[in-house]
């Protein structure tokens, strides 16, 4: 094939200039040669003979004057069995394989296969000949970890082919084909284990989209009985720096109740990853009991790492969620952050010279985050199964402001805000998403009444704690003072958990309904204190004996005992009139 | 093969273009006026235009003066000579000492692939307790001291260097005071650490852009080091000062600024140098401590506030104290739960419980009479403030857990803590003195 071929005009950081002689496309890969070194770039805008690129590696040392080739592909990944358990960079890289070959660091202008070509799965056919299929329907499958990793005809063949031959069950490596078909212009096309995609471009091959009705479990109390998140919805969490954005995703990564999880590092910190890496295979996956890691899949673009990368990488994540989905599996993915990921356009867009928006990000941040997030959702696919994206992005608003462009965009978009608070987080609450500022569009396993009731009490304990700071606790009637005491004490015993407490860091679903009423008792409870401090006194020790319940674990004998001291100590509040 | 231009175009501020063919992107070219020769780096190629950024500044550069390309990028020496020796930030020789030639590494080398990183697990012990105890410092931790004019935080990095059991320190000095860079100076002398040591100092009277280079050739030597096995403590002072450069040289060069002036790519900026912050599988590891001073005491500024998202975890500097309150960083809580089983439970409770008596002050202020309760809180944050926070304290880990103990005890009965019965038992001093 003819391809497209030209020079290097100029260089600006990670953003070249290159004049072509032939056809070239918007979002084209074409590589750059700097003497031995292949250096992986997209074209970003085209004027005239003049192509400009974002260069997914390190410029220096490029030459005016270098060689540029085009490939007439866009940027792709490759969909097939393999892609569990790896983690790859933001080009879909394996990182793995490129630390085995290249030592400590990642090296320039250096590509591996993005799948293992050698590694031979075991196919079983399940459509017939003569059958035909379309762009997405299943060939057949083959065995991944836990998983049926189903094999389809690429999504990218346009309307319906006639299978003209079909390999027998087997061992086969990605690079034998599967699969002979043939469309009705009599076109055939060899289909195999694996196929490439256009990160940019969503997976369409579905009949429909459904309404996110579903709650994901995270077993993260505030989150799951007040501001819930749906299989197939979008949520963000914004928050300030050390407000615990990281830790809040890894919680979730471990212990949502879903069937895939997809964690998109982008441009934050490589030891997180690190941790990931290291501590995953060691957990178990709490729906399947398999290790954690066989359903998890790393993209990992740290902040050091190239920034055009890091642009992609979330592209990548989303698209490898998609093409799970499409097997009728419930998929999470959890990018972090999003805002290093805005910030890579901005970079772009500032070298670019294009007319900046507000603070300096290009005037399309809002259409481009917003299509990012469209890209979840559930649906029924074409065997009537129905799978589901669920997007969770964290926002680094500067400044911990919550009034910056990405952090607005987000929340015109997703279903639900956690916001996080760093008053919170100083104050060593956990998780610091403030209860009061939150807010979801979806129903989680509490009913609606019954959550209203509770933050309803919450915002009036609060209104207390204001007025105390201004009333002091001497102006504050005892009425108003229990309140605010029940409103503290929920806010420590149930919206609270300690992440690193065995027990306490995930509760399921039943436990957080027993434990609601448990803690209901003691809120819908009509106390009888003459004075302020003996009430407090009651609750310091109800405080203490709920403590003691969140991390005791889930065994009825074990249970039990707690569950009468903390009854007891109601009855002592309920009874006390002119005792201590 | 080294080319020689001489057709200087156009020249402003630190930045010179000149007509040159045959360069490369971030190559560096000698500039030959009468004031003598001055380095630059190519930062930008568009066609024959090349943008060269002068590190000592452009004064006296004439529009024929000889432009030299060097062949290559920034580079630094690296052997076992290097060590108890100060340079500059172009990297030559400050302390009378012979110029170094051999090894030459390049700055600002790739990006470590984040698979084959250990994750940090040891503490590094500065027998300070609001460090050990609060925010425990790790090997291979990226931390930075937020702090603000007039306080004490050289002095505050000086200690921890002196007293961290570290195998090699680099310090990089940018926009010092030169008093500061005596002071540093003095203090590796008398505790013979400047054996162990190597100094890359920028100070207030050099070019504003030789700061640029600092913390890449401070890194650059410590990763190597670290490669060959020795556990390095990099100390960046102060980096708004290597901001500020960076935001002068891209106004020059037309960039669009992101926020109160810096580059868009600050955060990038900054990443790609604390992330050089590592353990290494079967060898040493950079640890990085900075210092970022917030002007006006703004966290919100952009170069806190980017650093912030970067680093794991800040040491707030206020009043001469490091703030208990503060980031949750992550790596704090993977070495603190290795120490001793009490260690996080019991700062978490003396945090809430500090922060509950700031409030109590703040009433006490407006003038509210103070309940039983806030009397105790009052005399706790007294206590707490003056045997756990003062920066003079030298106690051991073991020795600061134990007294917070103490102090709980003191003040508080069992049930006020909010701490699990268990740890309680254990740990709880006998007999329960209250009120001391």
């Amino acid at each position: 094939m003819n391809q497209t071929q030209g020079r290097v005009t100029g260089i600006n950081a990670n953003l070249v200039k290159v004049e072509f002689a032939g056809a070239v496309r918007q979002n084209e890969i074409a590589y750059l040669h700097q003497g031995k070194n292949r250096l992986k770039s997209e074209v970003i805008r085209i004027q005239g003979n003049q192509a400009e690129m974002q260069v997914f590696e390190d410029t220096r040392g490029l030459q005016v004057g270098d060689r540029a080739s085009f490939t007439g592909e866009l940027l792709s990944v490759e969909l097939g069995p393999g892609l569990l358990g790896q983690i790859f960079d933001g080009l879909q890289n394996p990182l793995e394989v490129l630390a085995a070959k290249k030592g400590l660091f990642t090296p320039k202008g250096f590509e591996v296969p993005k799948l293992d070509q050698k590694k031979r799965w075991d196919y079983t056919p399940v459509a017939e000949m003569g059958q035909r299929l379309k762009g997405g329907q299943a060939l057949g499958a083959v065995p991944e970890m836990a998983f049926v990793h189903q094999i389809f005809v690429p999504y990218s063949w346009q309307g319906a082919w006639e299978l003209v031959w079909v390999a027998r069950a087997g061992a086969y490596s990605l690079k034998e084909p599967i699969a002979r078909l043939k469309n009705s212009q009599g076109q055939e096309r060899e289909a195999f284990l694996s196929f490439s995609w256009p990160v940019k471009r969503p997976i369409q091959a579905f009949k429909q989209r459904l309404r996110p009705t579903e709650p994901m479990i995270t077993q993260i109390r505030l989150i799951d009985c007040f501001f819930p998140v749906a299989k197939g919805g979008t949520y963000c969490i914004p928050g300030p720096f050390g407000a615990g954005k990281t830790v809040l995703q890894q919680l979730t990564s471990r212990y949502a109740g879903v069937d895939v999880v997809l964690i998109a590092a982008c441009g934050e910190r490589a030891n997180e990853v690190v941790e990931t890496i290291k501590e995953f295979p060691l957990l178990k996956d709490p729906k399947r009991g398999t290790s954690l890691m066989e359903r998890t899949i790393i993209i990992c673009n740290t902040s050091s790492m190239p920034v055009a990368a890091r642009e992609s990488s979330v592209y990548t994540a989303v698209t490898l969620a998609e093409h799970y989905r499409q097997m009728g599996l419930d998929v999470l993915l959890l990018a972090d952050s999003t805002s290093r990921w805005a910030q890579a356009l901005r970079e772009r867009s500032g070298r670019l010279e294009e007319i900046p928006g507000e603070e300096a990000f290009p005037a399309y941040l809002e259409s481009v985050i917003a299509a990012f997030y469209e890209r979840a959702g559930r649906v029924e696919l074409e065997n009537d199964q129905t799978g589901s994206v669920t997007i969770g992005g964290t926002v680094s608003p500067a400044g911990g402001n919550f009034e910056e462009p990405v952090t607005k965009a987000t929340l015109k978009v997703v279903g639900a805000f956690h916001a996080l608070s760093r008053e919170r987080s100083d104050a060593r609450k956990f998780p610091a998403i403030h209860p009061l500022e939150s807010w979801t569009r979806y129903q989680g396993i509490l009913p609606g009444s019954e959550r209203e009731e509770i933050l309803s009490l919450l915002r009036r304990a609060q209104v207390v704690e204001e007025m105390m700071k201004v009333v002091g606790e001497e102006g504050t009637s005892l009425e108003d003072f229990i309140l605010y005491l029940k409103g503290e004490f929920f806010e420590q015993v149930f919206l609270q958990q300690n992440a690193f407490d065995l027990v306490d860091a995930a509760t399921s679903q039943e436990r957080q309904i027993y434990g609601i009423q448990l803690a209901q008792e003691v809120l819908q409870a009509k106390f009888a204190f003459q004075t302020k401090d003996p009430a407090r006194s009651l609750f310091h020790r109800l405080r203490q004996a709920f403590v003691d319940y969140n991390s005791t674990p889930w065994e009825k004998e074990k249970i039990e005992p707690l569950v009468e001291r903390i009854g007891g100590l109601i009855d002592e509040g309920v009874g006390n009139e002119g005792e201590i | 093969m080294k080319a020689k231009f001489n057709r200087i175009q156009k020249i402003l501020g630190n930045v010179v273009m000149v007509r040159a063919e045959g360069v490369s992107y971030g190559e560096l070219a000698l500039i030959r006026s009468k004031e003598g020769e001055s380095l630059s780096e190519v930062i930008r190629i568009e066609k024959e235009e090349v943008s060269l950024q002068v590190f000592a500044g452009s004064a006296g550069i004439g529009t024929h003066d000889e432009v030299e390309f060097l062949g290559s990028g920034m580079k630094v020496p690296f052997s076992a000579h290097l060590v108890g020796r100060i340079f500059d930030g172009k990297g030559t020789p400050r302390d009378g000492g012979p110029a170094l030639t051999d090894q030459l590494i390049e700055v600002g080398g790739p990006c470590l692939n984040p698979v084959t990183r250990l994750l940090p697990s040891k503490m590094i012990h500065t027998h300070i307790p609001m460090i050990d105890l609060f925010n425990s410092l790790v090997e291979a931790q990226k931390i930075s001291i937020f702090s603000s004019s007039g306080e004490p935080h050289n002095e505050v990095m000086a200690r921890i260097a002196l007293q961290a059991e570290v195998d090699l320190i680099v310090l990089g000095g940018m926009g010092l005071r030169y008093d500061d860079y005596l002071f540093f100076k003095e203090q590796l002398e008398e505790s013979g650490a400047l054996s162990r040591s190597i100094l890359f100092i920028h100070t207030a009277q050099n070019p504003v852009v030789e700061a640029l280079k600092v913390p890449d050739l401070c890194l650059a030597v410590a990763e190597n080091f670290a490669l060959q096995g020795k556990r390095v403590l990099c100390l960046l002072t102060d980096m708004t000062n290597f901001c500020d450069a960076l935001k002068e040289v891209s106004i020059i060069m037309e960039q669009i600024p992101a926020n109160r002036g810096y580059p868009g790519d600050l955060y990038s900026q900054l990443a790609k140098r604390y992330e050089k912050a590592a353990a290494f599988d079967g060898a040493g590891s950079v640890t990085l401590l900075s210092v970022t001073t917030m002007p006006g005491g703004d966290v919100t500024h952009p170069v806190p506030d980017n650093t912030g998202y970067i680093t794991e975890g800040q040491y707030y500097l206020n009043k001469g104290r490091i703030e208990p309150f503060g980031s949750l960083s992550r790596l704090k809580q993977l070495v603190n739960k290795h120490t001793r089983q009490d260690h996080r439970a019991i700062m978490d409770v003396m945090i809430q419980l500090y922060a509950k008596s700031q409030e109590t002050m703040e009433k006490r202020s407006m003038g509210f009479r103070m309940s039983e309760w806030d009397q105790r809180l009052l005399a706790y944050g007294e206590a707490f403030e003056a045997e756990l926070m003062s920066l003079k304290l030298d106690l051991t880990l073991e020795k600061a857990l134990d007294h917070s103990w103490a102090l709980l005890a003191r003040f508080f009965n069992q049930e006020e803590t909010g701490l699990q019965s268990e740890l309680v038992q254990r740990f709880w001093p006998m007999p329960a003195a209250k009120q001391g």
